[in-house]
């Protein structure tokens, strides 16, 4: 103990004199700078000044040299950009004179948001209404498990401004709808669809149409995506390729599908490229033709796509939708999906052909003979699963019936022994959707007192064991 | 002017001679390829096909792709195409429908 305390008193008398050191130095290099000061002043050499006092101090300098707006610390944050002989300070100034706004903070819009706020772009708006979840983190890098469970526009917003405090960022917090996406694009000279879903991305396309504004538009699912400007120097938009909306069972989403992260990190980051050289005026962007990203395969593959269609009952040459009327379009029912996604809730079976996780829970502590059928993927069976359920993926169902009769009659052996007892026959899938359509089939093909649990294994977690893993 | 004399000349002759066909490329993307299986197809179809008649023999074997007929981008050759187009021999057409996903 006593050595203990005599060597904390070394280390405290250790810091002590290393602080005055330290001071001292501080005051030196202050004392330098000023001398340094007064001699650029006195010369006029301007030097490459990463010191914050000089820049200041030589600011009148660089305007009264200058046909630029740049400031001094600007020259040097954009350095790198100022040095490319097919930038330079030209496009730099576009861009910060240009505003973009990044619809969604997302898998897309994580990445593109940090290049946008990085690069200098003058004002940066967000829109989202989501909060932040784990199981976000692997795609969406913008935000910081400290942020789980807050808005995803709070989270991105200071992400950004902690990359890049001169930018202003915008923060919208609200779902985009035909109510208020007008207003907040006109605000801005670039929109990015970063969003998730097919009535956004029409509603989207609608709204840059109506109001003249170049659209980069990112898609990711799987380990594949999508990269294409509309609405661009004559280039089409988003209707004039897919008039007709896919039908739902086609759309898929991240939540149900998957994702590997990194996909939408890459189309995120070309979304904030092409951006980038629309709001700074440079170069090609990809209007006219749709980049193909195929993950696995690493293949890129650029396709010259349709130009604007005359046809096109939005942009088109006949066409007279206006503001009014995209007021008052309604997206949800033209796509038949919602513009918040929400896991499908179906109601295909009468009440008696369902069961509660906790009621179920209950029926197997009394020992209850019964089997238990998971209809999910086998995939998804490998993530997790109920013990001793029998996995028979939805789609093989019928061809699999033999295994669950046979497994009833083992069950009612083994628990049975003589008596004719019959075992309960029970389906269980991730939601309590697909559970339905297979109780809906089994009961066709005979097994008329199958029964689903509500809810699948997520009420499962949620009602009866807290410690069961979601995904 | 050559040009035109001979596609008049094709065109008075009957399309394609009996029993020669064409070999096609067929690629897949994105719920394509979920629905068939496959990112990549090799295809026969009889000479002076259209892509719509490729798209009727691909639905024949793939019912499934019914589903995303009316809603996707056609390219034939990395080319933006309409269903009328007529497919040549070793041309690759594309089938893409639109991700949402983000
Ligand atoms: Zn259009």
């Amino acid at each position: 103990m006593e050595s203990n305390g005599r060597d904390a008193f070394r280390i405290l008398h250790e810091l002590d004199s290393l602080r005055a050191a330290k001071a001292d130095i501080d005051s030196r290099i202050s004392a330098l700078e000023a001398e340094l000061h007064h001699a650029t002043l006195q010369n006029g050499v301007v030097p490459n000044g990463s010191s914050p006092v000089i820049s200041t101090a030589i600011d009148s300098l660089l305007s009264d040299h200058h046909d630029h707006n740049l400031t001094p610390e600007m020259i040097h944050r954009y350095s790198r950009h100022l040095l490319l002989p097919s930038f330079g300070v030209q496009a730099q100034s576009n861009l910060l004179n240009s505003s973009v706004l990044v619809v969604g903070a997302g898998g897309l819009g994580s990445p593109a948001l940090l290049y946008l706020a990085a690069c200098g772009v003058g004002r940066l708006g967000i829109v989202d209404h989501d909060v932040v979840e784990l199981n976000n983190m692997h795609r969406q890098i913008i935000h910081t498990e400290a942020f789980i469970g807050r808005p995803k526009v709070k989270s991105a917003a200071a992400a950004c401004r902690s990359v890049n405090s001169t930018v202003q960022i915008v923060e919208h917090q609200e779902a985009l709808r035909t109510s208020n996406a007008l207003e907040i694009f006109s605000k801005y000279d670039v929109i990015v669809d970063a969003t998730d879903n097919a009535p956004s991305r029409y509603m989207i396309s609608d709204c840059c149409v109506v109001l003249g504004k170049p659209l980069v538009s990112g898609a990711a699912l799987g380990l594949e995506g999508q990269l294409t400007v509309y609405n661009y120097n004559g280039g089409p938009c988003y209707r004039c390729l897919f008039p007709t909306p896919p039908p739902t069972t086609a759309c898929q989403r991240c939540a149900d599908s998957g994702v590997l992260g990194v996909v939408p990190g890459i189309i995120g980051c070309l979304q904030a490229l092409e951006a980038i050289k629309i709001a700074s005026v440079v170069g090609e962007p990809l209007s006219g033709r749709m980049l193909l990203f195929d993950a696995l395969a690493a293949r890129i593959r650029i396709v010259k796509i349709r130009g604007r269609s005359s046809e096109c009952e939005v942009c088109g040459e006949k066409s007279t939708f206006t503001q009014q009327q995209f007021r008052e379009f309604d997206y949800e029912k033209f796509t038949q999906s919602p513009l918040s996604p929400s896991p499908l809730k179906l109601n295909l079976l009468q009440a008696d052909s369902r069961i509660s996780s906790k009621a179920y829970h209950d029926r197997v502590a009394n020992g209850e003979a019964h089997v238990l059928v998971d209809v999910r993927p086998a995939h998804h069976f490998k993530i997790v699963s109920l013990p001793k359920s029998l996995n028979i993926p939805l789609p093989s169902l019928e061809a699999r019936l033999p295994e669950i009769s046979s497994a009833l009659k083992e069950e009612e052996e083994r628990k049975g022994a003589g008596s004719d007892l019959s075992a309960q026959l029970y389906v269980i899938c991730r939601r309590g959707n697909d559970s339905q359509r297979a109780v809906q089939s089994l009961h066709k093909m005979g097994f008329t007192s199958a029964r689903d649990i509500v809810g699948g294994l997520e009420s499962w977690a949620q009602d009866v064991d807290p410690n069961f893993p979601t995904y | 002017m050559e040009g035109k004399i001979e596609t008049q000349t094709m065109d008075a002759m009957p399309e394609g001679k009996e029993g020669s066909s064409v070999k096609i490329k067929v690629l897949f993307f994105a719920r394509a390829r979920d629905l068939t299986g496959l990112s990549e197809m090799p295809m026969e179809v009889s000479s002076g096909s259209s892509a719509h008649d490729c798209l009727n023999d691909l639905v024949a074997k793939f019912p499934s792709l019914e589903e995303i007929r009316g809603c996707l981008v056609l390219a034939l050759n990395e080319e933006y195409t309409t269903e009328s187009a007529i497919v040549g021999d070793k041309d690759e057409l594309a089938i893409i429908p639109p991700i949402s996903g983000g």
